[in-house]
């Protein structure tokens, strides 16, 4: 189980220095909602599992949306 | 100077975290309050899923203001985005994959996203965590159709009278003797699903208030116009 959690927050930080280094700005949104599933995951681990839905509805569903219409908005969002 | 700047936070940052990590002691709980909880709350409220009862019975008036923050945070997105130009061009319509997946998924998060509210006294889940998948249902049809929009006035109806509930079965709380939003009714038997008395009726409220914020949200966020 602690190998499977050291890979899950090796793979949280890869992605999470994969955002600020992205140009497009899609594919860092996915990278963030990447960091959000890994968190959601080891929410589970830690057996709180009220947490984890909310992580895994807000985090990575709800928020990684307003930012896709966001960057819609801006025009942003085109991928190059 | 600015690397430098972010370069001294992120330092900081890490010594300030190491500090705790050192004198924290992960496997005592300093607060004892979750102990205390877990022994009295099936019999202090019924419900099955401990969170619940602190969510809406013993902290209700925290869940309200909570509530009252997404539905600012909502109003101001609304106000910041305004009305979209008349002559914007609209975005085409959606490739028959997004389609035929947008009318397949409709009536499944549906159903999801109410069962979570349902259980939300008996299993992990909720208003909130349920109301943000019922707002996706109802955003997903907008994706593949952008010419289709939600009728915003039917929303805001919905939403003021879930909020109206939830603060109503507070004030009744109140009008039998017990402090605001305490919980009512017959508690039932543990783990039933018509159990723990006024809770999943505030649960209800909670995600029909949330969902329904949420997919206006979205909704408006869809409508506006697209820069190029």
């Amino acid at each position: 189980m602690e190998v499977v959690v050291l890979i899950v927050v090796i793979v949280m930080l890869l992605s999470a220095v994969a955002v600020m280094l992205f140009k497009d700005f899609l594919a860092a949104l996915a990278a963030m909602t990447v960091v959000s599933l890994g968190l959601s995951f080891l929410f589970v681990v830690v057996r709180a599992p009220d947490v984890a839905m909310t992580e895994a509805a807000i985090g990575a569903g709800l928020s990684s949306l307003l930012f896709a219409l966001a960057l819609r908005r801006l025009g942003l969002w085109r991928s190059q | 100077m600015r690397r430098f700047t972010a370069a001294l936070f992120l330092i900081g940052l890490g010594v300030m975290i190491a500090a705790i990590y050192q004198h924290m002691d992960f496997s005592n709980t300093a607060l004892n309050a979750g102990q205390a909880i877990n022994s009295v709350a099936a019999q202090e409220t019924g419900a099955a899923n401990f969170v619940t009862s602190v969510v809406l019975a013993y902290r209700g008036i925290d869940t309200l203001l909570e509530l009252t923050i997404l539905f600012t945070a909502a109003m101001i997105g609304g106000m910041v985005l305004g009305k979209r130009r008349v002559d914007a061009p609209r975005d085409p319509d959606a490739g028959f994959i997004l389609r035929t997946g947008a009318d397949l998924l409709f009536p499944l998060l549906l159903v999801v996203g109410l069962y979570i509210i349902l259980h939300g006294h008996l299993t992990p889940g909720g208003g909130f965590q349920g109301g943000v998948i019922l707002a996706s249902a109802f955003f997903l049809p907008l994706l593949a159709r952008p010419g289709s929009s939600i009728n915003q006035d039917v929303i805001s109806i919905v939403e003021g009278l879930a909020g109206a509930t939830f603060i109503l079965i507070g004030l009744l709380a109140m009008s039998e003797g017990y402090e605001f939003l305490s919980p009512l009714f017959d508690k039932g038997e543990l783990g039933a699903l018509i159990s723990a008395g006024s809770l999943p009726v505030l649960y209800l409220a909670v995600g029909i208030k949330v969902g329904s914020e949420l997919a206006g949200l979205l909704a408006h966020l869809a409508e506006a116009e697209a820069v190029d």
